[in-house]
């Protein structure tokens, strides 16, 4: 019931922050629509059968990516440059537990962006929404959040050590939104690229929605976006462990 | 004499405050890999809906991401001296701004040239795209003309940081807006009437033609006119981005918002 009460207080608490934040509330949300923009024009002008629908919908998830991606690098960054990152990782509560909220408010971020995008590509370019398995659709966006949560997270906790982290953050936007399907099937890449795709947890939350949304059976994307999260979260509480360790010994939590 | 020197000396300290600050560990990730991941994702994604080449996308997204040095880097020879606490100590000098602004410029104009390149060396390479050898002088001539351009639009964007406080969102709308009306994804004539005006006055718009002529094969000579246009803009840009500096200078100076942050 503490770790429940610490993650909702944590993400409510990191929400309320991001909103206040013109680069994280409005620049994250603004930013993704040029890319949207393009694309519409892009796929309105092509001669391919994907729909701009198929193109509205994967340009609306690039946006929760962006959400998390950039400010997942730097939430650490961030208490270190407030000086409060020593006081967060020496308190009783896991310091995982402190950083998880942080992320998946990151990604909650991403539903502004994903309803903004839908209505930009609705009132700009007469795109309209169907949705074939209305529940699935809807359990489909707060499992992605979750899961781009749970990967930021991870992303978080594996750039504790660099000073630059949201720089890192920063350039794993494009890969993610290139590799795992959102506005390109993954046939079109290179037989090795695919199973990088495959445990990228995006990946299965975009196919979730556009499932959801076109008609096919989400059901098992629904599975793996939970099992992948499940996974992303496990992996960063064991990295999160051995690095702060490391930095406690060596005393250089601060990195100055 | 004194602006000679300050042009050059004031140019140099700029060049090495930019690399102080932009260390490998923020320029690899930033300005090397990013843009080759833009050229990527554009080329597949015209892959997927079946629209112009690779070439295209090539040369479109490695022209177009110059913008992100130079608005980024231009903003911060404002921005930084203001969490420096040094802006006021600049602003009162007798300096004159010509040469202390536009020196600053320079290495600013210098590393766009290079992300620029880099990323169309790259993209070029991981795409199997393959261009005449006789355009590459000519290429390297455009891309030097589009960074030009490209820090007098960034001049403007340092200008209106004295006035707006998060220049690093205005900094990445403006390369949104860049993405969209330079056509550097899109053909210009699918854009709509309105926004080929727009995009006939920015920067980048006919660099980005006139290397696609070149790539296309056409002589240098055919994209004189382009470039010369691209030339003016960036001329344009630069004087507006000065006199909106002495603009917001005066009123910083007299509404005491210099430094309000």
């Amino acid at each position: 019931m503490r770790v429940l009460r610490l993650l909702a207080i944590g993400w409510k608490f990191h929400f309320k922050m991001i909103m206040r934040s013109a680069f994280d509330g409005v620049g994250q949300v603004i930013y993704p629509l040029f890319f949207a923009t393009v694309a519409f024009f892009v796929f309105r002008a092509g001669d391919s059968p994907r729909t701009l629908l198929y193109a509205s919908l994967g340009a609306a998830v690039m946006g929760m990516w962006s959400a998390t991606s950039t400010t997942a690098g730097s939430a650490m960054q961030r208490e270190r440059w407030q000086g409060t990152l020593e006081a967060l990782v020496a308190t009783p509560a896991n310091f995982a537990l402190i950083l998880l909220p942080v992320t998946i408010a990151m990604a909650t971020i991403g539903i502004y962006s994903l309803v903004a995008t839908l209505l930009w590509g609705r009132l700009l370019f007469g795109i309209q929404l169907t949705v074939v398995h209305p529940v699935m659709f809807v359990l489909s966006i707060p499992a992605t959040v979750l899961t781009f949560g749970a990967l930021g997270f991870l992303f978080a906790v594996c750039f504790v050590r660099f000073r630059a982290a949201w720089a890192l953050g920063n350039m794993f936007e494009y890969p993610v939104w290139l590799i795992c399907g959102f506005l390109v099937p993954l046939t079109f890449f290179p037989g090795w690229v695919r199973p990088i795709s495959w445990i990228l947890a995006p990946t299965w939350g975009m196919n979730a929605i556009r499932e959801s949304s076109l008609g096919g059976s989400p059901l098992p994307d629904l599975l793996m976006c939970f099992a992948l999260g499940t996974a992303y979260i496990a992996l960063g509480f064991l990295v999160m462990d051995r690095l702060l360790r490391a930095a406690r010994e060596r005393a250089a939590l601060s990195l100055t | 004499m004194n602006s000679v020197r300050l042009f050059f000396v004031g140019g140099l300290t700029s060049y090495r405050a930019l690399f102080y600050w932009l260390s490998p560990t923020i320029y690899i990730p930033s300005l090397i890999v990013a843009p080759i991941f833009q050229i990527l994702l554009f080329a597949y994604i015209g892959r997927s809906a079946g629209l112009e080449s690779d070439v295209f996308y090539v040369t479109g997204n490695a022209i177009q991401y110059a913008a992100i040095p130079c608005l980024f880097a231009m903003s911060q020879t404002v921005s930084g001296e203001r969490y420096q606490n040094t802006l006021s100590a600049i602003l009162v000098s007798p300096a004159k701004r010509f040469p202390l602004f536009v020196g600053r410029a320079l290495p600013v104009m210098g590393n766009a040239f290079f992300v620029s390149a880099f990323s169309f060396a790259a993209g070029c390479v991981i795409l199997g795209v393959s261009l005449p050898a006789g355009s590459i002088p000519g290429l390297a001539v455009v891309i030097f003309i589009a960074a030009f351009s490209c820090t007098g639009l960034g001049l403007t964007n340092a200008a209106i940081s004295l006035r707006v406080r998060e220049n690093a969102v205005l900094s990445n709308v403006i390369f949104g807006f860049l993405l969209i009306f330079t056509g550097a994804n899109v053909p210009i004539s699918e854009l709509p009437a309105w926004m080929q005006d727009v995009s006939h006055v920015l920067p980048l718009t006919h660099a980005i033609q006139a290397a696609r002529d070149l790539a296309a094969g056409e002589p240098f000579s055919d994209v004189t006119g382009l470039l010369a246009t691209e030339l003016g803009i960036g001329l344009a840009y630069l004087a507006g981005g000065l006199v909106l500096l002495r603009v917001f200078e005066w009123q910083g100076r007299k509404h005491a918002t210099l430094e309000q942050l």
